[in-house]
């Protein structure tokens, strides 16, 4: 009988400055099992595995590894190449590829010696093949990675570990970036590589996936270790409190009060912009004191509609009015006067600044008004009251308002913006997959703080992938597909679903 | 108008074109192995008058034409090491510190021929490469003269071009360039040593550079003077970008430059009294501007061109 444990990490413990990010955690990895981590952001899952990798050296603890004959190994601390040298492979959230680059030469980087004349990748091309029999994970050895999807570059780092004969595999937010349907196949993958031998951790904090696919689960909060158990003795409520350290707050719906209609869109065109859907004869309207929630898998027209509405894309025809008042010439400008505030669906790129302090990007959608400017001159002071007061009401936390925004966490980002965005009072509000990425206390303040604009008698237009979330705060759902957006006439999600597919003609 | 065909059908035409573009052949090999690596090195218009001034001092001091060859790459890689340390290991800006290798090269480099030649005032003469003469072959007719009797300096450009394209498309090593230019990360991650290969891409792409400096010492003209390099380098660094960091586009890139400059100078002569010859010497720049207009718009730059990596930070 061989010792059931792969993989021990002990007392694993790192300080940052006053911060301890990992405290003393202990993890078991067994033989051909799933585990996964489970924990909000900052919870120190990639700090542990940063420390399991070699990438940070911890202040204590150590990691210990057992080869097929079962003999441990302590692996030396700080060392990337022990954990490589131990077969153990990782696919980061932010994909390690080389872009212009094929497949092939991607899995094979760092496999084949540098210096060697020529090469030889014809045993290399035998083993992917045979590889991509067994996992399922299929893509194009010779296409540039710079031309796949997001799922097909997933599966391509997936390979790459398997290629280099990995016997554990650490998978960080896999699903982040996929679509439900990617993310299903990627899980199946991944189930015949474990009936194989793999042994999985793998991270998220997603719980319906934690579910569905691991055997154990451990829950780490602020750099503990707060539980550990077999998946089908976890209950839901229980995780997550284990997660947030109390009960999680899910807002009520109550069903909003719809009042005068603020925008409405009639029969609008738009062209296919930058290899995305435009929009085919769009038709809604949308009141104050509702939320109308957009379903549909991105990348069906989503982009040109968030656009039209934020003022970036023009229609080709058709007519947009913002309180009965006709947008001849929409911009962005025009837009954020007629009373539109946007929570953009990039919040790194589109949000924020990220150079420019937190106090100066709370004001940066409202230059002109006289309490940030007088006749061209910024008032500082004003301006550092306005952030003392917002950071302190939207609780947004960082290293201080003159802090660079980009230092601030993702959850604190999206607080930002919609400190930004509600503070000048919209009509209406865009919130464009306004909690993707966003842990769950995070996300219930993004819901909260809509309901909140809602009752106060602005219109929400929530464009969502994720249809709990639609379903959680919609007052009306509509589903968009190949450009157009129609009405769902039930709650339902198998209905929902179907249309998200384009299974009813629009 | 007989004339101006005339040009195109004469072999000194062709042999000038590929005699005036061996230098740029050297340089955007150069730049192109740096860049390809992630590293601008705007070092480049210093290190060719780095290795222009060496190569001519070594064989003056009596080493021989191909020691004098070693001596200028040598001196190129000692100056891409130093842009190397500046914007690879402390991550300083690639403009500042390339600009900063040009002024410090151009001057070191007239400062030492003072130093060495305080009281000269006409160039001391080396004996140069000669054009080559291989029986039979420099004696075909129009082939001879334009690729058959040209220097060794000229062949050693064009097995450059062979063996950078055979090194980036044909090795794991080129593999390995190409991908530290685009994502360190993925480098990284492989437990490869980003620094290690942009190092050596800078290096060697330098001590290329200096080549291209040396072939006006050593085969074009047979002395130093100041300011001969009079902005090749710079023409280098745009023909990359043309060339859109591919080897073989680099040497037509190169070629067609030399073409330029070597119609002008047959222009010139045939036009030269009636459109004032400053038109003429202005004509292969602007002509090298349109033609980057056209084709840089779509260049596809290596995505991590200019951005210093640092272990430890995603």
């Amino acid at each position: 009988m061989t010792n059931p444990l792969i993989l021990s990490l002990r007392g694993m413990t790192k300080r940052f400055g006053s911060v301890v990010a990992s405290d003393a955690i202990d993890l078991d990895l067994q033989r051909g099992e799933v585990l996964a981590l489970l924990g909000e952001n900052g919870a120190g899952k990639t700090t542990l595995m940063n420390m399991l990798f070699g990438q940070y050296t911890p202040d204590a603890g150590t990691v210990h590894v057992w080869d097929d004959t079962d003999h441990e190994t302590v692996l030396p601390a700080g060392q990337p190449q022990a954990a490589i040298d131990a077969r153990i492979g990782m696919v980061h959230q932010h994909f390690t590829l080389a872009e212009n680059l094929s497949v092939l030469d991607n899995i094979l980087l760092g496999a084949e010696p540098l210096f060697r004349l020529g090469r030889h990748t014809r045993d290399a091309r035998e083993k992917l093949t045979r590889l991509m029999d067994d996992s399922g994970l299929i893509a194009p050895l010779d296409t540039r990675v710079g031309d796949l999807t997001v799922g097909e570059r997933q599966r391509v780092e997936i390979l790459k570990a398997l290629y280099r004969d990995v016997r554990i595999l650490v998978l960080d937010e896999p699903t982040a970036v996929l679509t439900p349907q990617e993310a299903d196949t990627m899980f199946a993958s991944m189930r015949a590589m474990v009936d194989r031998g793999l042994s999985v951790i793998f991270i998220s904090h997603k719980l319906h996936e934690v579910q569905a696919f691991s055997d154990r689960i451990a829950v780490l909060r602020h750099g503990r270790k707060t539980g550990e158990m077999a998946t089908k003795d976890a209950d839901t409520g229980s995780i997550i409190r284990m997660m947030v350290g109390e009960d999680l707050e899910v807002p009520p719906r109550v069903a909003g009060v719809p009042k005068k209609p603020i925008l409405e869109l009639k029969d609008i065109h738009t062209l296919n912009a930058g290899g995305g859907q435009g929009l085919s004869g769009l038709n809604l309207t949308v009141h104050g004191g509702e939320i109308v929630g957009i379903a549909g898998i991105s990348g069906n027209g989503q982009s040109a509609f968030a656009g039209l509405v934020s003022g970036l894309v023009q229609p080709q025809s058709g007519a947009i009015s913002v309180n009965g008042k006709a947008m001849l010439k929409p911009s962005p400008k025009a837009m954020l006067d007629a009373g539109i505030g946007r929570i953009p669906e990039d919040r790194h790129h589109d949000g924020i600044v990220s150079a420019m302090s937190v106090a100066e990007n709370l004001v940066i959608e409202r230059l002109d008004a006289p309490d940030v400017q007088t006749r061209g001159f910024l008032r500082k002071s004003q301006i550092a009251e306005n952030a003392q007061d917002l950071t302190q009401k939207y609780d947004v936390r960082g290293p201080g308002i003159e802090a660079r925004s980009a230092l601030l966490s993702g959850g604190n980002i999206q607080k930002l913006i919609l400190a930004r965005v509600l503070e000048t009072d919209p009509d209406l509000i865009l919130a464009n997959q306004p909690t993707r990425g966003l842990d769950f206390k995070a996300a219930s303040e993004v819901s909260r703080r809509l309901f909140e604009a809602r009752d106060r008698g602005a219109g929400v237009i929530l464009i969502s992938e994720d249809l709990d979330e639609v379903l959680a705060l919609a007052d009306r759902i509509l589903v968009m597909h190949n450009g157009h957006l129609v009405e769902a006439d039930s709650r339902d999600r198998t209905v929902i679903g179907l249309m998200m597919a384009g299974g009813r003609a629009a | 108008m007989m004339d101006f065909v005339n040009i195109f059908l004469s072999d000194s035409f062709w042999a000038a074109s590929l005699r005036i573009a061996t230098p740029l052949i050297f340089g955007v090999l150069g730049a192109l192995l740096c860049e390809r690596s992630g590293v601008l090195n705007l070092g480049i218009e210093g290190i060719f008058v780095v290795g222009a001034m060496t190569g001519w001092m070594a064989v003056w001091l009596g080493m021989g034409l191909w020691g004098g060859i070693v001596v200028a790459a040598l001196s190129g890689a000692l100056f891409g090491l130093f842009h190397g340390i500046l914007t690879v290991i402390f991550g300083l800006s690639q403009h500042v510190s390339g600009l900063g290798i040009t002024l410090f090269g151009t001057s070191a480099a007239s400062f030492a021929y003072r130093t060495a030649l305080p009281q000269v005032s006409s160039p001391p003469r080396i004996e140069p490469f000669r054009a080559l003469d291989i029986p039979i072959l420099s004696d075909l007719p129009f082939i001879g003269p334009v690729l058959f009797q040209q220097t060794a300096m000229t062949w050693l450009a064009l097995f450059m071009v062979a063996l950078v394209w055979w090194v980036m498309e044909k090795t794991a090593l080129g593999v390995a360039i190409k991908a530290v230019g685009d994502n360190p990360d993925a480098v990284n991650a492989q437990g490869l040593s980003v620094i290690k290969l942009r190092m050596g891409s800078v290096i060697a792409g330098s001590a290329l550079m200096a080549l291209g400096g040396a072939f006006l010492t050593m085969s074009a003209f047979d002395a130093f003077f100041f300011g001969m390099v009079n902005g090749r380098g710079w023409i280098c660094i745009a023909l990359v970008i043309f060339a859109s960091w591919q080897p073989g586009k680099a040497l037509m890139g190169a070629l067609l430059f030399g073409m330029f400059d070597a119609l002008q100078v047959r222009l010139q002569t045939q036009a030269g009294a009636v459109i004032p010859g400053q038109i003429f010497l202005m004509a292969p720049y602007v002509l090298s501007i349109i033609a980057l207009v056209i084709v840089a718009r779509k260049a596809d730059y290596p995505r991590a061109l200019l951005t210093p990596w640092f272990k430890g930070q995603r």
